[in-house]
């Protein structure tokens, strides 16, 4: 029965320890990792002459986030401007062949 | 010939029979044909909206609706760009430092030359606007260009409109594969979708003309050109090719280009090249 009860209580402990770990804030390390991939693929849509206002807003969020020390927030926006950047791409690139299906002939 | 091996053979063999179609077709779409295009662009808006004769279009939305229309009638006996033509009369005739003025960089002074622009300058390779060839008339002088935006640019295009209103829009293509291929970039930008709404130029301007978006009604994109520059009531001021185009893009949630960026500059090209022939209306009012 003790160890049935020991047994309970270590792996209650882990799992504990391993939501904590999840719920863990963010680090400004992190941010400046998901703030150098979102402006690279920013970088990425401009040369392709095809950058979103909505992509250098978010970047502007997530900057003024980290800089008030909320990381978990400026991670979240860092992460939404790669995803808007990487949506950008997707479209310059597909509108490449795609824009001839509205072209007047 | 078994089951399994007749399934890849049709499939391959179904697959050439596409590519036999797909083919012809995409190499139809590649071939640029400048006049077939502008045929086809005319008769798509001239057949979407039979009652209007092809120069009704230059004035946008209020050939589209009899509402604005009678509006329009209304202002024009006091149109709000008359002062911007006063200024952009003074502007033109008016000595720069050294002596010289716009007259001197023009031909005919200017005066009446409205629908040459844009042109292929086959010695620079690129298309040249109006706005552009102001602004280097005004650097040749030894002036400070002026904003492609503002009021002062707009004062200048609204008062050369105006001596050259009712002349057809004469765009040339000369026989230089690079003119050709500024036409096809500036037809290519037309049609692509851009910005987070997704929308191309032809989204707003060739399937939605006489359309309301919010409160406005969309101008027709044949002759959308002719018209400028424009006094836009929303604007509570005088807009310029360069400032409808980055507004344009702003508004559907894109970075707009620097002006006079090649891209307009080609965008310009093809959207004046496909309403040859109608009059030069500008410049204009709108909503």
């Amino acid at each position: 029965m003790k160890i049935w009860v020991l047994e309970s209580i270590l792996a209650a402990t882990l799992l504990l320890a391993g939501a904590m770990s999840a719920l863990a804030a963010s680090t400004e390390a992190e941010f400046k990792a998901a703030y150098a991939a979102a402006e690279a693929a920013n970088k990425e849509a401009g040369s392709l002459r095809n950058q979103w206002t909505t992509t250098a807003a978010t970047l502007a969020a997530a900057k003024k986030a980290a800089d008030s020390g909320d990381f978990d927030n400026a991670v979240a926006q860092a992460k939404e401007a790669e995803a808007l950047a990487k949506a950008s791409i997707f479209q310059a690139t597909s509108e490449k062949e795609r824009w001839k299906d509205l072209e007047i002939r | 010939m078994n089951a399994r091996s007749a399934i890849p053979l049709a499939s391959a063999a179904l697959a050439l029979l596409a590519l036999a179609f797909v083919v012809p077709a995409a190499t139809a779409a590649d071939t640029v044909d400048p006049v077939a295009d502008a045929k086809a662009f005319q008769k798509f808006f001239t057949d979407k909206f039979p009652k209007l004769k092809p120069e009704d279009f230059v004035n946008g939305p209020y050939s589209m609706n009899e509402d604005l229309h009678r509006q329009w009638e209304e202002k024009e006996q006091f149109p709000p760009y008359e002062f911007s033509l006063e200024a952009g009369k003074e502007m033109f005739t008016k000595p720069f430092k050294n002596g010289k003025s716009f007259e001197d960089c023009f031909p005919n002074k200017g005066i009446g030359i409205r629908q040459n622009y844009p042109y292929f300058d086959e010695k620079e390779g690129k298309v040249v606007t109006l706005e552009l060839a102001l602004n280097r008339c005004r650097e040749a002088s030894g002036e400070a260009p002026l904003s492609y935006v503002r009021d002062d640019m707009a004062a200048l295009t609204a008062y050369m409109a105006f001596t050259s209103r009712g002349k057809p829009m004469d765009i040339k293509l000369p026989n230089d594969p690079r003119a050709l291929e500024a036409y096809q970039q500036g037809k290519e930008y037309f049609y692509t979708r851009r910005g987070q709404l997704n929308f191309s130029c032809a989204t707003c301007h060739v399937q939605s003309p006489g359309e309301r978006i919010r409160a406005e009604v969309l101008a027709p994109a044949l002759g959308i050109l002719n018209a400028m520059p424009i006094y836009r009531s929303e604007w509570s001021g005088m807009g310029t090719t360069s400032r409808r185009f980055t507004t344009c893009n702003s508004q559907i949630r894109g970075v707009p280009l620097d002006p006079q960026a090649d891209e307009y500059r080609d965008l310009e090209y093809y959207l004046s090249y496909v309403s040859n022939g109608l009059p030069i209306s500008g410049p204009g009012a709108r909503p």
